[in-house]
């Protein structure tokens, strides 16, 4: 894997995503970043697209330009997802298709992409973003929680489909992280859902880019198919 | 207006990148009448699968328009179009023209 590595993350604009971005950054890497908002992010080493990761044709678009800059893609971080927190039984189908859209179809379409790029070099990590959702099956997550289990099988098998290219496939589930997807949630809930923790605390973005940065590594070549959560469960 | 040799000039420049990554029993040679997959086929599931993503990655770069060639329609025809250079540059020719309304 060439130095600086080529990082692609999605939903770089905010939150765990824009953490991500600065870590990488701050490790001398070349980031590209997408999400369907602009960045205000102002570095030589950083670039933005603006579009929607279910946008099959604007996917395309963002590769072939990627390719087209940098002859490569090294890492690929897929963090771009949105959630439904709400009963089952108030859940809209829109809402419901939305969350299947960005998460899964998103997820999946930018793994295949980074995928053929990879291959050229016989060389590639991908990274998934999940959730302890899954794990803990949290009520009032059910299209969420469906999703990034979706995205873990995808992790699972890709891992499988894409070692012969030398492309290895991981996943981190984040506990909760102070960003604004889970604003909107009443503190006692959040505080019941980090007491079931091994360690009962808010999580930090660097948690989590500490774990993504372990599967980028090149050394991690022989890592692929896992799920790691925060927190302990 | 691009002809069917013009295709198949353009599968031939996949098949150098394509060669470039397999072992000599594995690579592929550049003939109308090569025979991809099947009875008789030089490729297994995951040649066939880095051969059509060299392809489409060539056309794409020769003729400026994105072919997917692993629709259903290709899948489920008598003739599958991964038989041959032949038919798969008769394939993604009508795909081309397709995109074109042609």
């Amino acid at each position: 894997m060439a130095s600086p590595r080529i990082v692609l993350i999605s939903g770089s604009r905010r939150g765990i995503g824009a953490g991500l971005v600065n870590y990488f950054l701050a490790l001398g890497d070349t980031v590209v970043g997408c999400s369907r908002g602009p960045s205000g992010l102002s570095h030589e080493q950083h670039t933005h697209f603006e579009l929607d990761v279910a946008d099959e044709p604007a996917v395309k678009r963002m590769f072939r330009d990627v390719r087209q800059a940098h002859g490569r893609l090294d890492v690929l971080v897929n963090n771009a997802g949105v959630a439904s927190m709400n009963h089952a039984m108030l859940t809209p189908v829109d809402s419901a298709r939305q969350v299947l859209d960005t998460n899964v179809i998103g997820t999946f379409l930018m793994c295949r992409e980074a995928a053929k790029l990879m291959r050229r070099a016989g060389v590639g990590r991908i990274v998934n973003l999940s959730t302890v959702a899954v794990p803990l099956r949290l009520e009032g997550e059910a299209l969420y929680a469906s999703s990034k289990a979706a995205v873990e099988m995808l992790t699972r098998v890709l891992a499988k489909e894409f070692s012969d290219f030398g492309v290895t496939v991981n996943a981190v589930g984040p506990s909760p992280i102070k960003t604004d997807l889970v604003k909107g949630v009443p503190p006692d809930k959040m505080d019941a859902i980090i007491d079931q923790q091994h360690i009962p605390e808010w999580a930090s973005v660097n948690d989590v880019a500490n774990i993504v940065e372990f599967f980028a590594r090149p050394e991690s070549r022989f890592v692929t198919g896992q799920v790691i959560y925060l927190g302990g469960f | 207006m691009r002809d069917k040799q013009q295709i198949i000039e353009s599968i031939y420049r996949a098949i150098d990148e394509f060669n470039v990554l397999v072992p000599p029993p594995a690579q592929l040679d550049k003939s109308p009448s090569t025979v991809l997959f099947g009875e008789h086929g030089r490729l297994d599931s995951l040649g066939l699968v880095s051969l059509i993503l060299d392809v489409e990655g060539q056309v794409e770069a020769d003729f400026d328009m994105s072919v997917s060639l692993t629709s259903e329609r290709a899948m489920s025809r008598d003739t599958s179009p991964f038989r041959s250079i032949d038919t798969l540059a008769d394939y993604i020719s009508e795909l081309l023209d397709e995109q074109q309304g042609g």
